[in-house]
């Protein structure tokens, strides 16, 4: 590119992406990749990108297990008011982040996407809030004029 | 990389435009956030997804909050009958623990897809897909005894609210319908990686995305789980 004809950001968008595949695809030593798939590309950052080892995946599904019996325990001993709603939502938070988070390669993905993925949903706290309003109002009229 | 950008989008800084550009775009490998379009597409689906349970799960809030009535005790409903005494909720336990299995082997075959074992990942796979069906067939017994045993049916039963019967099937039956397909999906790209479909490319992020799907379907299952059993 010369300095002198003016790029269009589409121009140097796909220099800089160049430019970073280049430095993160060293060349693997699996067989060469051919370019004709058009996943080869990415195939090539990719057998660094989401490789970990078993033992991980190992003691992550011990822990799945850990958290599911203390779970069901919770039932199980019949924990009743605000101790168990705690337990139950704190072991349930727990299961679902080591889920998405290991498992799901959550936490070595890209922030671009754990933002576009991970935030939105948090708009459901919203629709959370609002119907329980709600279904305690309706509530509150079913026992005035039907109790 | 570049000739993905170049070649059917048009040349850079002038793409296509029209319908050619329309199915261009959305055919031609086009990736955002430096990860593969396939991943992407996965997550997006699952963010769907997660809005769809969401709403189940939060309607299912609103109708138990909002009735009169006292809700059926899962504790009980669920209870199995081993020897006499009463297990509650034993069988939902052990279908949590099948899933979370499941989960496992998933994420090691994903792992030995990368490693390009393919028989290691097949085997994997196909125990994934076992564990799946084991569940969904547990879920068959649950609401056969449900429906033949305990009399619930989607506008009422004998033991309180009658919201509990639509719930319960609307929230069990959507998940269980997409273990199903998981099962599907699973025997069809096991069966690939087993003929060695992708040595070609020597791609095997496939493996991943399938995993995507599956482990959110155990991720789903974590939530029915606390908030409609524990409840």
């Amino acid at each position: 590119m010369s300095a002198t004809t003016p790029r269009t950001p589409y121009e140097e968008f796909a220099e800089l992406r160049a430019a970073q595949q280049a430095t993160q695809a060293a060349p693997p030593a699996a067989p060469p990749a051919v370019p004709q798939a058009g996943h080869a590309a990415p195939a090539a950052s990719h057998a660094h990108g989401q490789q970990h080892p078993i033992g991980l995946y190992l003691k992550i599904w011990g822990l799945l297990f850990v958290l599911s019996t203390a779970s069901y325990l919770v039932d199980y001993f019949h924990f009743t008011g605000l101790l168990r709603w705690t337990l139950i939502l704190l072991f349930m938070v727990l299961k679902a982040g080591l889920i998405i988070a290991v498992f799901m390669h959550m936490a070595w993905e890209r922030t671009a996407l754990i933002c576009a993925i991970l935030l939105p949903p948090l708009a459901l706290g919203v629709l959370i809030w609002l119907m329980h309003a709600e279904s305690d109002y309706t509530f509150l009229t079913r026992g005035m004029f039907f109790g | 990389m570049s000739t993905h950008v170049s070649s059917p989008t048009g040349t850079p800084g002038h793409p296509i435009g029209g319908w050619r550009g329309l199915v261009a775009d959305w055919s031609s490998d086009q990736r955002a956030f430096q990860v593969s379009w396939g991943k992407v597409m996965m997550w997006i689906f699952l963010l769907s997804d997660t809005f769809i349970f969401s709403s189940f799960l939060i309607g299912y809030m609103s109708v138990r909050i909002a009735t009169t009535v006292p809700w059926p005790n899962p504790s009980h409903v669920f209870a199995l009958h081993i020897g006499g005494a009463e297990v509650p909720l034993l069988l939902i336990a052990i279908m949590t623990f099948v899933l979370i299995s499941s989960s496992g082997t998933m994420a090691m075959a994903v792992n030995f897809a990368y490693r390009r074992q393919r028989k290691a990942c097949a085997l994997l796979m196909l125990a994934t897909a076992l564990f799946g069906v084991t569940f969904v067939g547990m879920q068959a017994f649950e609401w056969t005894n449900l429906i033949v045993n305990e009399g619930v049916r989607p506008w009422g039963n004998p033991m309180g609210a009658a919201q509990f019967g639509s719930a319960f099937f609307m929230i069990t039956g959507f998940h269980g319908f997409h273990v199903t397909c998981g099962v599907i999906y699973l025997l069809i790209v096991a069966s690939k990686v087993l003929r060695g479909h992708y040595e070609a490319s020597g791609n095997y992020q496939i493996v991943e995305i399938a995993g995507l799907y599956w482990h959110f379907v155990d991720l789903v299952w974590v939530f029915i789980f606390a908030l409609f059993y524990l409840w």
